[in-house]
């Protein structure tokens, strides 16, 4: 175990703490820029994904995580970008200028959906926020003359500096990275601030946070309209990743992914958003597989317990008509949040934390380490 | 004119007269206390002054403003900081960000500024943390530091409360209830600390109080309510012995 002198004001205000963390986190910069080089096309295009996922999640932990304001209108602001791109795209705008213009204009938005927010509390203000998502839905949908209605939107490739750059060339998932890690660096300076310490006031007591001098109404507005610009920011890489966006892209279940992405990865911790992206990416393809495989194993294993062929094809259809489910994919998402919420409350950050103090301090952690906490959140739920 | 005034301050729930036009003045450098029975109005005073409730009619003066129309945030940005009864911390962060939060009303950065944290944010930091670190070691409370609010006892949130509000460098201070929950020891450390402020950071303390003994010890006036209505006011061997309190906490 390391232990830290701090000599200096400036040992709490730095983001590396030590030299250890210039280690790791270089080996983990060294690791991504490398990456397009060695891995498949399939790997680098869901690794895109999860950096577009996880730049959303870093802007849903603001509103959520931090000023504790609950939002399922996130794919709104996803979907407000993207179509700002496209639609400046259409008219010659260059990419820098419609990129800034995406971020500003679901900035914009994010503070409007923000001031009713300001008298709502808990499961009224995602209410709201589920509203606000079906009317930007139904918009895309009839606003044909700007949005092509139901027939959605082309994109062409970004083009920077002149050059046409495709959606799965490495630039593209430069181009991700960095705005990923941009919005993190941000972020993290954002939370070391005046600023970021009264979003987590208010999330803890409105009251004191009042009391202490800080503008209540202003900084939730301000928390919406930073989380909405940077959702925006990666609607514009999000459409670009697709080259086609039509409405039914943005509909709720992909708000509650990123809610997924930011509950499983762990609500108080800007790692939680990359864990989460990186989970909700990968277990599209999983399930995917599980879909595709998963009756012809379990009608074989149904053949070898001494099934006859007839019976074992019976089973393989009725797995299959069962694997194939409308809505199917929802419920394992609601059961994967139940699961967490219940027994993870702290999200896969939360977990990592806990192997690593198990390492640090072998052969001496005990279980009990974290029971307390672990019971005192249980019993805040009930309340 | 005095340091801080209220003026035939009243606060009506329907036809419940919590506060019922009480005047009162606070001359600056004294700890005035208010003492009464549960339900005499005490900490809706309180609420009045830092505006969680809006009067139904009165007027509040602070050096020579009417604050009674100030939205809730800017009085403490006038320097007006406060203490609650039923501790309300930031539960989930450490001691050192809840403090931090009381230096708010000194912050003078802007947003963008703020995402590139420029050096103008920076040397503002520091500023914040030193005056931080002043306020912990005042009031004792460097092992705390990194813990976070959540898995702390009582009687160390409550000492923290008073240190937040501290670090907004206020120049009148609410403590509502300072020593409720405290043992024997924590109360005499919190009178020790209560003559502290006035004597050596020259805050004017207003302080709602049940524990006598800590009345009697820090106190320079007393005012004594019962059903929203002051029953008597001076220093706190008179108001002890005024025959309306006497009869108001034992019966008549």
């Amino acid at each position: 175990m390391r232990f830290l002198f701090k000599t200096d004001y400036e040992d709490d205000i730095r983001l590396f703490p030590h030299s250890g963390y210039f280690v790791s986190y270089g080996l983990l910069l060294a690791v991504l820029l490398i990456a397009p080089y060695v891995l498949s096309s399939y790997l680098m295009s869901q690794l895109v994904f999860v950096c577009i996922y996880a730049t959303v999640g870093v802007a849903l932990l603001i509103l959520t995580g931090f000023t504790g304001q609950a939002s399922l209108g996130h794919a709104a602001f996803l979907a407000i970008g993207a179509y700002t791109a496209a639609y400046l795209q259409k008219y010659g705008v260059p990419f820098p200028v419609y990129f800034l213009a995406a971020g500003l204009l679901t900035g914009l938005i994010g503070a409007l959906v923000g001031f009713p927010a300001l008298r709502l509390q808990g499961i009224y203000l995602v209410i709201a926020t589920i509203s606000f998502a079906f009317i930007v839905e139904e918009i895309l949908a009839r606003w044909e003359s700007v949005t092509n209605g139901n027939e959605g939107m082309r994109i062409k490739a970004v083009s920077l500096f002149g050059v046409a750059v495709s959606r799965d060339s490495p630039t593209f998932y430069f181009l991700c990275l960095a705005v990923l890690v941009l919005t993190i660096v941000g972020t993290l300076n954002l939370l070391r601030s005046p600023t970021g310490r009264a979003f987590v006031a208010i999330r803890d007591s409105e009251t004191a946070a009042r009391s202490m001098g800080v503008n209540v109404a202003l900084y939730k507005v301000k928390s919406f309209a930073i989380s909405a610009a940077i959702t925006g920011f990666a609607g514009v890489l999000f459409a670009h990743k697709l080259s086609f966006i039509s409405p039914e892209m943005f509909t709720l279940q992909l708000s509650i992914e990123f809610i997924i992405v930011i509950l499983i990865g762990g609500t108080f911790s800007l790692h939680g958003a990359v864990l989460g992206a990186i989970f909700i990416v990968m277990i599209d393809p999983f399930l995917t597989y599980l879909k595709d495989d998963m009756p012809g194993i379990i009608a074989g294993i149904a053949a070898t317990f001494g099934a006859g062929t007839q019976a074992a094809a019976n089973v393989q259809s009725k797995v299959a008509a069962f694997a194939s489910l409308n809505g199917l994919k929802g419920a394992i998402y609601g059961i994967i949040i139940v699961l967490f919420v219940l027994f993870e409350p702290l999200g896969l950050y939360g977990r990592w934390l806990k192997i690593k103090l198990f390492f640090q301090l072998f052969p001496l952690y005990k279980r009990a380490t974290f029971k307390r906490q672990k019971i005192y959140v249980k019993s805040e739920r009930n309340r | 004119m005095s340091y801080f005034r209220a003026e035939s301050l009243s606060l009506h729930f329907g036809g419940l007269k919590a506060v019922d036009a009480v005047s009162f003045a606070v001359e600056k450098g004294e700890i005035l206390s208010i003492i009464g029975p549960n339900g005499a109005g005490k900490s809706s005073i309180f609420n009045l002054i830092s505006r969680i409730y809006r009067p139904t009619s009165g007027r509040i003066f602070f050096e020579n403003q009417d604050i009674t129309e100030q939205p809730p945030h800017d009085i403490a940005r006038l320097g007006i900081a406060r203490t609650f009864q039923n501790i309300e911390l930031f539960e989930n962060a450490t001691v050192l960000s809840n403090l931090l939060v009381g230096r708010h009303r000194h912050s003078t950065t802007q947003l963008w500024q703020e995402l590139l944290f420029l050096p103008s944010v920076r040397a503002d930091e520091k500023v914040h943390r030193r005056r931080v670190e002043q306020v912990i070691e005042f009031l004792d409370l460097e092992p705390y530091r990194d813990k976070l609010i959540s898995g702390l006892p009582y009687g160390v949130r409550k000492v923290i409360e008073l240190a937040r509000a501290l670090c907004s460098e206020p120049k009148l201070i609410l403590l509502d209830e300072p020593s409720s929950g405290l043992n024997v020891e924590e109360t005499s450390d919190m009178s020790f600390w209560i003559r502290d402020l006035k004597n050596e950071l020259g805050v004017t303390v207003l302080m709602v109080e049940h524990d006598m003994s800590l009345v009697n010890r820090v106190s320079d006036r007393v005012i004594a309510l019962n059903y929203g209505r002051v029953l008597a006011m001076g220093s706190p061997a008179e108001v002890q012995q005024h025959p309306d309190v006497v009869a108001a906490y034992l019966g008549a």
